[in-house]
């Protein structure tokens, strides 16, 4: 690509004011995805960028691009509608915990199923915002809120679990203020060919301050959270010392160097491997028992909706006979009145 | 053939096929009704089938019918009673007896009526015929079981497979009542069982046996003779309203250079549309089987945003939860056909049955103040006219259509003309010109005050647009509260602007008739015809039936205030009348209201029109 015919990523800016609150999360995604999308050589006018209801949802306005707000939870299946109706547009889904896992969760785990080319930026603050202050489909069991003042009773979906449960080929993780992060994972999302989910750890700096806090916090982040990488050894740790292994079934955390343990027994990430099992394991993975895992937990090439629909459509056409609304008409039991 | 001893000379006769759910009566009323057509005869079929797929064998619930009205002149319905019935055992004879024209002919498969199939029915004695009243009618007692076992019994076929050919063996025997040729149908067998040339045999020899019974027993039947009927010249089809209106969309797509693109979701009685575009990839169609109702629209929406003829389909229900959705649709401008298959309601109601109860829902079902363009189509082939018309209208004018059809005009046929395309006229698709510098999302057609269309792709036309108010003159997000109202104005002009171009409603019958009867999509048929036999029994009335329900036809009130009576008949308890009333304060109506999931008849009509004139 002609690098003087990109598009700066300032250019992806629109006119419009901004109006998240100071200090919300995000502006931070805003900043990342514009990056990712120059990064990319985008065109303005080949992006889409959907929304359902919420306050990421109000993401397509800041946008110098095409862009729909829609209702709440619906925004995959517009999406859906928008890359089957024109395959060549690059289709972004911005969407919520609340957008996406409640009153979307249908279209939600359908979308992935079918694995239709749309990259989805799934903003996770735990929390309703824009409604100022309900639990959501990831609070944390016994989470106060105003609708749980005496704490919730239910368990909270674990997004990349119920990505990968629905078949999900795509899914990443990665935290609303490491910018430089979440643009390799959005540019990751983007040249993953299917549904790619992006989880953003991002930070309702109202209604749920600091609640992703004890594993983005800068004193601690390193030893909390992992950052995986395809084809690397899982270590983490400030000393980078620490290391997962499997233990039977289950993952547990070694120290190297202790228990005569070497890099050499530490599992390797391969994000690309079609069993699910171990891609779950990583993204189930919680503090404190575990670091929580950051990168691309899995990426793996499977049949594309929107391509194979494109790919039938050309095929029946060629051996069709009919080929026009008058051949249809015309074809099968027709008689003449004379 | 021979002379034959007694021929009743007739103008229409109204056939149903009737048996279990099992014994291919569908398919026998299939043959038949296309063989009368070919024959040159008009006609209007209407099949009647359980919801269950198979429901208990030998019982009333699991009888599966199939009616076909054919006429020397043309008919308009599939008949309300009829002048002759297959009955294929005791459970058909007991659920359509009531159905029988005085007088009339029954072919009674008498093999069937033994005493467990005779209580499974419901009969108390062995004596089904008179138990049902019909004593005085012309009864067929046809053992055709046995006759059709005879008739194969050297061939070879397993006892199954000899039971299945029982419906051909009626088939002939109708045949012969109706001094109809067999070709098509034998042809339809040679093509359908082609890979089996056993079963091709026995069904030929079965279908022929059944036509020379007629001739052995003709002594104690009378054979009936209806002419062909005075049919424009031209190329023909069967065509059923689902498909019509499928392929109202193909041509739409066609004549706009538009692709098309359904997002639908299976429900009684609409998932025929959806299986008929799902089959019609080689005229490009994109079908989207989504995961819910929702997802139907909401794809849709998608798809019209990016610049596709989008359409959903769906049956009320569907409607209802597809209500949000068309609400964005509404504020966003986007173009789009709504389908809604009516059946009865509410809830899930009756879904194979026919009613017209979403009239309400297609024009209010919404939050907020939501115009969308209604449109109803009236007779199954015209469903292809609607369609092609409501997404003309969509189109042009840069707004949803709800288009309402019903479980009665989705499952008839009519023969249907085929069409020229390059006859019809053109879609214009308003799209946004990237030359324009006073473009903005927003900018409005001054004479039909619809938005233009900026799809994805194009460099320099980049705009969002959502559920949010949106200002008048920019686009951008707006809480103004004048502005709110003025757009709110605007979209509801905008639909009213539709009228310019639809055509005025026209009166049918006498129109210096004292009563004016009125009615709206699916019932026109019987409406026509009650006017129509009552005309000629010196019993003058007038006609007016709407297929535009919003905007109503410029000339709707003129109409309707020339006259003191007027009945407005419904298939529900008067929406249509409820509405015309809020839009015309002064206008008095009588109703005429039937829901019993069945479609009008025409003799009740006729009897209630006749009291109208005594009052």
């Amino acid at each position: 690509m002609a690098e003087n015919c990109q598009v700066k990523f300032t250019e992806f800016k629109s006119d419009q004011s901004v109006k998240w609150c100071p200090g919300c999360g995000d502006h931070a995604i805003l900043n990342s995805v514009q990056k990712a999308m120059a990064a990319m050589g985008y065109k303005k006018e080949e992006v889409a960028v959907i929304s359902g209801i919420g306050c990421s949802s109000r993401f397509p306005y800041y946008m110098e691009t095409y862009g729909f707000h829609t209702i709440h939870g619906r925004g995959s299946a517009v999406a859906s509608g928008v890359k089957v109706a024109n395959p060549d547009l690059q289709v972004w889904q911005i969407t919520g915990d609340g957008d996406a896992l409640a009153i979307g969760g249908n279209h939600f785990i359908h979308t992935i199923r079918r694995n239709i080319d749309l990259n989805v930026i799934l903003f996770n603050n735990q929390i309703y915002g824009l409604t100022k202050g309900q639990y959501s489909p990831t609070s944390k069991r016994g989470f106060i809120s105003k609708t749980s003042p005496f704490g919730t009773v239910e368990a909270p979906f674990r997004p990349g679990e119920l990505c990968i449960g629905a078949r999900g080929q795509f899914f990443a993780r990665c935290i609303d203020t490491d910018i430089k992060h979440s643009v390799v994972m959005m540019e990751a999302a983007a040249r993953h060919e299917g549904t790619s989910i992006v989880e953003v750890l991002q930070n309702c700096v109202i209604y749920n301050d600091k609640t992703h806090n004890a594993i983005t916090d800068k004193a601690h982040n390193a030893d909390r959270t992992i950052k995986l990488e395809h084809g690397k050894p899982m270590i983490f740790g400030k000393e980078r010392n620490k290391g997962l292994m499997l233990d039977g079934l289950t993952l547990k955390i070694v120290t190297i160097g202790e228990d005569g343990i070497t890099e050499a027994d530490i599992l390797v990430h391969d994000a690309t491997c079609d069993d699910i099992t171990l891609h779950l394991k990583l993204a189930d993975m919680e503090y404190p028992e575990y670091p929580v895992a950051l990168g691309v937990i899995r990426s793996v090439e499977a049949p594309v909706y929107d391509q194979c629909v494109t790919e039938q459509l050309a095929a029946v056409q060629e051996k069709s006979t009919i080929k026009s609304f008058t051949d249809l008409i015309h074809s099968g039991d027709v008689w003449d009145v004379e | 053939m021979g002379k034959r001893s007694k021929v009743i000379e007739r103008d229409e006769v109204v056939v149903r096929f009737s048996g279990d759910s099992g014994d291919g009566m569908q398919l026998t009323g299939t043959l038949f009704s296309y063989t009368s057509a070919i024959f040159g005869n008009d006609i209007s079929t209407f099949p009647d089938y359980p919801s269950e797929i198979r429901a208990p064998q030998g019982t009333i619930s699991g009888v599966s019918g199939f009616q076909v009205h054919f006429g020397h002149t043309e008919v308009f319905t599939p008949g309300d009673y009829c002048d002759v019935l297959v009955a294929m055992n005791p459970a058909a004879l007991k659920a359509n007896a009531k159905w029988m024209k005085p007088g009339g002919t029954v072919v009674l498969d008498v093999d069937s009526c033994d005493e467990k199939n005779l209580r499974k029915a419901g009969y108390e004695t062995d004596d089904p015929i008179t138990e049902s009243k019909l004593g005085d009618y012309n009864i067929v007692k046809a053992p055709i079981t046995t006759l059709t076992k005879e008739s194969l019994k050297d061939m070879g076929l397993d006892n199954k497979s000899i039971l299945r050919s029982k419906n051909m063996y009626a088939l002939g025997l109708v045949y012969w009542l109706f001094d109809r040729p067999l070709d098509h149908t034998k042809e339809y067998i040679s093509k359908k069982f082609k890979k089996n040339q056993l079963v091709v045999d026995a069904n030929l020899k079965v279908l022929d046996d059944g036509y020379n019974y007629g001739n052995i027993i003709q002594a104690l039947t009378p054979s009936y003779h209806i002419h062909p009927a005075d049919i424009k010249k031209g190329k023909y089809r069967n065509l059923s309203g689902n498909v019509a209106v499928a392929w109202g969309f193909l041509a739409a797509a066609e004549k706009s250079g538009l692709e098309l693109f359904l997002g639908s979701y299976p429900i009684t009685p609409a998932t025929e549309i959806l299986q008929e575009l799902s089959a019609r990839k080689d005229l490009g169609v994109k079908v989207f089987q989504a995961e819910d109702e929702i997802a139907g629209i909401c794809t849709t929406i998608g798809a019209s945003f990016a610049g596709d003829l989008a359409v959903t389909t769906t049956s009320g229900p569907g409607l209802a939860l597809k209500g949000e959705a068309i609400g964005l649709a509404v504020i966003a401008e986007l173009p789009m056909v709504i389908v809604n298959v009516q059946r009865g309601g509410p809830s899930t109601g009756l879904p194979t049955k026919t009613e017209q109860s979403d009239l309400m829902q297609a024009l209010y079902g919404r939050n907020g103040e939501s115009p969308c363009v209604v449109i109803a189509a009236s007779s199954p082939t015209n469903c292809f006219d609607y369609a092609f018309y409501a997404a003309k209208i969509a189109v042009e004018h840069m707004t949803p259509v709800i288009l309402l059809t019903d479980g009665f005009l989705a499952n008839g046929t009519q023969p249907w003309r085929l069409p020229n395309l390059e006859e019809w006229p053109s879609i214009n698709v308003p799209k946004a010109d990237v030359n324009d510098k006073d473009w903005h999302p927003y900018k409005r057609d001054v004479e039909k005050l619809s938005r233009y269309w900026a799809t994805p792709g194009v460099a320099g036309l980049e705009h969002r647009i959502g559920g949010l108010e949106k200002d008048e003159h920019t686009g951008a997000v707006s809480h103004d509260a004048l502005n709110h109202e003025r757009m709110v104005e605007i979209r509801e002009d905008k639909v009213q602007r539709v009228a310019t171009n639809i055509p005025e409603l026209e009166l049918l019958g006498d129109e210096n008739a004292n009563v004016l009867v009125v009615g709206w999509g699916g019932t026109f048929g019987h409406l026509f015809t009650a006017v129509d036999e009552l005309a000629n029994e010196g019993h003058n009335f007038a006609l007016a039936h709407f297929n535009y329900i919003k905007p109503l036809p410029r000339n709707t009130y003129d109409v309707l205030k020339r006259y003191k009576k007027i009945v407005v008949c419904e298939l529900n308890r008067g929406q249509f009348a409820d509405y015309l009333t809020m839009n015309f304060p002064d206008i008095q109506t009588l109703r005429f209201n039937k829901i019993q999931g069945q479609p009008f008849t025409v003799v009740e009509l006729k009897d209630h029109f006749k009291t109208l004139l005594e009052e």
